[in-house]
């Protein structure tokens, strides 16, 4: 267990200086995350362009893994279809959970940073949230979604 | 408080703990991790247990367990009496006047919802008010709400001030014609804050008001003297105090337990069933259904006498100086912040880092075999009112060590300078 594999630069710079941190007032799915266990909250925004994802972003406050996470997956997922996304959805699902990850961390680009979370279990769902929110986004579920 | 009463007492009394010697009597103290010497500052959540306890519950069931109160054979015999033996030193250990007022049950939150259950319910009337305060945890917050459902009763909050005390002069305005109850926290859980409880039972026992406190996070770390308290319930969880888990206490007075329904029905609990009519057991039985757990109950006794051997003042002398070296410290840290500053504090120290989440201080803190809590600590208002989605909280016991204090530091310069 190596805090450097954790910490990688690109999750530090993407906790430091967050992309795609804006609210999106004509957006036309949001959908609220929260992590009772350590208070991350974070609300994410969709604009679609038919089945396309043409602008995303997201506001809330949380620790470094969950704003990384998010951040990361704004870039990772502009411009993709839906399904693009889901496919990546459950690409990183694998990526944080799985001990023998059937996943190719480099058809995950910058994502892949994230690998590391899995040797830190209590993270997972730091790292998770911005994901299920995601996915409660584009399938315009009311209820905000909860990591617990 | 506790502090004056130690340095009046003469002699043996004043003699500081002898940390090494304490710190050999708790074998997970010697464990590693992450390759670290475990620094443990979590005490708040959860103390650790020394050998005196575990070895107190293993040779009861390498020994004598049996069903309590029901055998007339030995190991019954020897089990009632471990188990009311523990209680008797419960009794010691608060000072309560009689074992009647001593109720094992599983801990803090069962004791509360005890009392909010089977006193307040019975007695609430439709706009009726119960009175806590904005420090309380969930658990002495949720049971009143559940109760107030049930009734129509209504919750009334005393506000805080900017460093974390119950706001007396708000306490006085609140109390009125309709108040019924008032249940506070003795000690804070998530800023320490000691809470002068005894000027709040004075002004509620004038009007008649009886008076709950929520003394898990004081019962380890102070003297309690439910009789010079004057409360009317006093509730405390074990396993925050070198006991077992599953087991804590419930403090009432007996004219009010006396008075009170079973709250929950079953064996032991009972002097005879029939189907017509079931006449229920005397104090403390009567709220003690079904098999207890005896085990934790010896351990928590095994606990208490291990505590008093120590010395209740000198625990809390020790840890006022862990405490205060801690803050000064901590202070010293650029761009750290401490969360409730309260004069009176119990040796638990909330902060926050500038630049770092208290999730992410837990993970660099943890790689480097110091355990703290990040959280809400179970008492989301709290965080509320100081605008923090959580806060970290280091909390130190007696076998804590001023060595110890100097890793948090350097854990927390680390955690600063990798993401701050």
């Amino acid at each position: 267990m190596d805090l450097k594999d954790l910490y990688r630069d690109v999750i530090v710079d993407h906790n430091r200086n967050p992309r795609n941190f804006r609210p999106m007032p004509d957006a036309d799915r949001h959908a609220e995350g929260f992590n009772p266990l350590c208070g991350d909250r974070l609300t994410l925004f969709v604009r679609l362009d038919g089945d396309r994802i043409s602008d995303v972003s997201f506001q809330g406050s949380g620790c470094a893994i969950s704003v990384a996470s998010a951040s990361l997956l704004t870039e990772s997922v502009k411009g993709r279809t839906v399904p693009e996304a889901e496919q990546l959805f459950s690409s990183m699902h694998d990526l944080l959970t799985r001990d023998d990850a059937s996943v190719d961390p480099a058809s995950l680009g910058k994502l892949a940073a994230l690998s590391g979370v899995r040797e830190f279990p209590a993270r997972v769902k730091c790292a998770s949230l911005c994901w299920h929110t995601l996915d409660a986004a584009l399938h315009r579920e009311a209820r905000p979604v909860s990591t617990e | 408080m506790s502090l004056a009463r130690a340095s009046a007492l003469p002699g043996a009394a004043n003699r500081p703990i002898d940390v090494d010697a304490v710190r050999r009597d708790f074998p997970i103290l010697a464990r590693e991790v992450n390759g670290k010497p475990l620094c443990y500052l979590d005490n708040a959540a959860s103390s650790q247990r020394p050998s005196a306890v575990i070895d107190a519950i293993s040779r009861y069931y390498e020994t004598s367990h049996a069903n309590v109160h029901r055998g007339v054979h030995r190991l019954s015999q020897e089990a009632t009496d471990l188990f009311e033996g523990a209680r008797e030193a419960l009794r010691r250990f608060v000072n309560a006047r009689s074992t009647r007022e001593i109720i094992f049950v599983r801990g803090t939150t069962e004791a509360i919802n005890l009392v909010a259950q089977s006193h307040a319910r019975p007695r609430l009337q439709p706009g009726d008010e119960i009175i806590v305060s904005w420090l309380e945890h969930h658990a002495n917050i949720v049971p009143w709400q559940m109760v107030c459902e049930q009734t129509g009763a209504v919750l009334r909050v005393i506000p805080i001030t900017r460093s974390g005390e119950v706001d007396f002069e708000a306490f006085r305005r609140l109390l009125g014609d309709r108040t019924r109850l008032i249940a506070l926290a003795h000690v804070s859980n998530a800023l320490g804050t000691i809470v002068p409880v005894e000027r709040f039972i004075h002004e509620a026992r004038r009007r008649g008001i009886p008076v709950l406190l929520d003394g898990a996070q004081a019962a380890p770390h102070m003297s309690v003297d439910v009789q010079s308290l004057d409360c009317d319930f006093y509730c405390f969880s074990g396993h925050k105090m070198c006991g077992p888990t599953g087991i804590g206490v419930l403090y009432g007075r007996e004219a009010l337990l006396a008075a009170m329904p079973p709250w929950q029905g079953g064996g032991d609990m009972i002097l005879a069933v029939s189907f017509e009519r079931t006449v229920y057991n005397e104090l403390p039985y009567k709220f003690e259904a079904g098999t207890p757990h005896i085990a934790g109950a010896i351990g928590l006794g095994a606990a208490v006498e291990y505590l008093e051997a120590l010395g209740l003042d000198r625990i809390a002398a020790t840890e006022q100086a862990l405490l205060d070296y801690a803050t000064e410290r901590l202070c010293r840290i650029p761009g750290l912040t401490v969360v409730g500053t309260a004069p009176q504090k119990a040796a638990v120290v909330s902060f926050t880092l500038q630049g770092v989440h208290p999730h992410d201080l837990g993970t660099i803190l943890d790689s480097e075999g110091v355990a703290i809590r990040t959280g809400h600590h179970c008492a989301m208002p709290v965080m509320d009112f100081f605008g923090v989605p959580a806060t970290a909280r280091a909390s130190f016991a007696f076998y804590n060590t001023r060595a110890e204090v100097d890793r948090l530091v350097d854990a927390l310069l680390l955690a600063r300078e990798m993401l701050g």
